[in-house]
């Protein structure tokens, strides 16, 4: 009696040489598109939350009359403003908050001689903010001559950059991914030379183009998943250590990192089998077909 | 959609093999076959002989669809196959069994495993073949080799895997190349005795062979292939 066990042995021989460094390969470039991916993710979470600070917020230049004080004149914008639908709170800058946020870029030397513009803050509500015009006519009607700036050209900027930094960063990752699917497709076709007289021998016993084919794609979507598991592991560490390390903040605010980042990256191996699947599969069908 | 030789048109069918008028050449080299015809009945047993470079395996690897024809009809169970269109090979295929000289059996696969491929190939389960493939693993003498990979095995082991990986899957054809040249007297009866077996229970036999006292003693009829044609039937 022959004891069989239940594991069939694969129809298909391990190739030594080239499977490591195909591993290698597609973990390195697993590697790179989770950092693109995750890169993308956090550009695209800081834009928005810029975007939604500066939404949340205008700012009001304002002119004061002949023989008005523009502290006068920035108080009363700023009580007529607080009554408008829309607007939470509104706080008129004195002097001394003005010099402050200016002390940074022209130092204290010419500061108490330079003309300064009165400002007023005013904090949108949220759901529902004032628009740009809505607080301009409240001033015109209260007859404060100003300027209302509700920072939709900054805003605009922010999210037109924040797309192009997405955009570029899923460039990057579709690139790794075709370059990962150019090197499954030259494994393939090294593979299916180096085994020729195998996928014969398969050919005379029945199998068809598809089932040969199957062989290749199993193999190389296994490879793959085990390699893009690989790479978004050593992806996933160090974003994870990245926001450990940093906080909500990661490196850099411009790059804010969150743990659903790290989690996020656990599709990637999923990506690469698929990938690999496609690539081997065309392949090996397109280069049996070719031999009839 | 796939393409398959309908089983109901060869049922009408008596024939397993009809070749009409079939030459075959190498590139620019002269002809290896020349119009040769060919009718292999259901369920007859032949066997083809002739000097080397007669042609013999060049005539083989025609019916086993390996190569395509230069000229002329090659018919299998009824269909036209030599000029098939590749996706219909497997279907022709997976009616037959083939035996090769060089037994082309798949080093890294165990004994058990290299007979059982026809029916893995397939779609079948280990647990639906297993009891088949010890069976005939026995009955070729070769139980006690199952796990054994071709490499280790000697060429009379290599030609018996070889033999019962041809016909476990019960072809209706089933064409050998010199399968009894690597095995002693007494195995190649057993294996004759096999071939004849199968051919009882419908299998259409080819096998080609440069023994021809060997054809003679089965009494089966000999094809004699020479000078690219098939000259006189015995």
């Amino acid at each position: 009696m022959i004891r069989r066990s239940g594991r069939q042995a694969p129809i298909l021989p391990r190739e030594a040489g080239g499977e490591p460094w195909l591993a290698g390969v597609i973990a390195v470039l697993c590697f790179l598109a989770c950092l693109a991916a995750a890169g993308a993710m956090a550009a695209d979470r800081a834009a928005h939350g810029w975007a939604r600070a500066l939404g949340a917020e205008a700012t009001v230049q304002v002119r004061p009359r002949v023989g008005e004080s523009g502290a006068t004149a920035a108080a009363r914008a700023a009580e007529t403003l607080a009554g408008v639908d829309g607007v939470d709170e509104t706080e008129a800058l004195d002097r001394k908050t003005a010099e402050a946020l200016l002390r940074p870029w022209l130092g204290d030397a010419v500061l108490p001689d330079l003309p300064l513009p009165h400002l007023v803050t005013v904090r949108l509500n949220r759901d529902h903010p004032a628009s740009a015009v809505t607080l301009g006519r409240a001033l015109a009607e209260a007859g404060v001559d100003a300027t209302v700036d509700d920072h939709s050209l900054w805003r605009t900027e922010v999210e037109r950059s924040a797309g192009l930094i997405t955009v570029l960063a899923g460039a990057a990752f579709l690139l790794t991914a075709g370059a990962a699917a150019a090197a499954v497709t030259y494994a393939t076709r090294a593979g299916m030379a180096a085994q020729a007289p195998i996928i014969l021998i398969l050919s005379l016993n029945g199998a068809s183009d598809a089932r040969i084919a199957g062989l290749y794609q199993r193999r190389y979507g296994l490879l793959a998943a085990g390699a893009g598991a690989a790479g978004a592991a050593a992806a996933m560490a160090a974003l994870a250590l990245l926001r450990f390390v940093g906080g909500r903040d990661g490196i850099t605010p411009a790059l804010p990192v969150a743990w659903s980042d790290v989690w996020a990256l656990s599709s990637c191996p999923l990506l690469a089998a698929t990938v690999a699947l496609v690539a081997a599969r065309w392949t090996a069908l397109a280069r049996l077909r070719g031999h009839d | 959609m796939p393409v398959h030789p309908r089983r109901a048109a060869d049922a009408a069918s008596s024939e397993t093999v009809r070749l009409q008028g079939v030459g075959f050449s190498y590139g620019d080299a002269p002809d290896v076959l020349r119009d040769v015809n060919l009718t292999l009945p259901r369920g007859s047993f032949h066997f083809l002989t002739g000097p080397s470079g007669a042609g013999k395996s060049t005539l083989l690897k025609l019916l086993t669809l390996a190569a395509r024809p230069t000229r002329g009809v090659v018919r299998l169970f009824g269909e036209e196959a030599g000029g098939a269109p590749r996706r219909a090979l497997p279907a022709f295929r997976r009616r037959m069994g083939v035996v090769f000289q060089d037994f082309r059996l798949l080093d890294h696969l165990s004994a058990f495993d290299n007979v059982a491929l026809p029916l893995r190939l397939a779609g079948a389960r280990t647990s639906t073949y297993a009891a088949d493939v010890e069976e005939l693993l026995e009955w070729v003498g070769l139980a006690h080799r199952a796990e054994a990979r071709p490499p280790a095995l000697s060429g009379g082991e290599k030609q018996r895997l070889a033999i019962a990986r041809a016909v476990i899957a019960n072809p209706e054809l089933i064409v050998a190349d010199e399968p009894t040249g690597n095995v002693d007297a007494a195995m190649a009866a057993r294996l004759l005795k096999l071939f004849q077996s199968l051919n009882r229970l419908g299998a259409t036999v080819l096998i080609a062979t440069h023994d021809e006292a060997l054809a003679e003693r089965s009494g089966a009829a000999v094809l004699r292939l020479e000078n690219g044609r098939v000259g006189a039937t015995a």
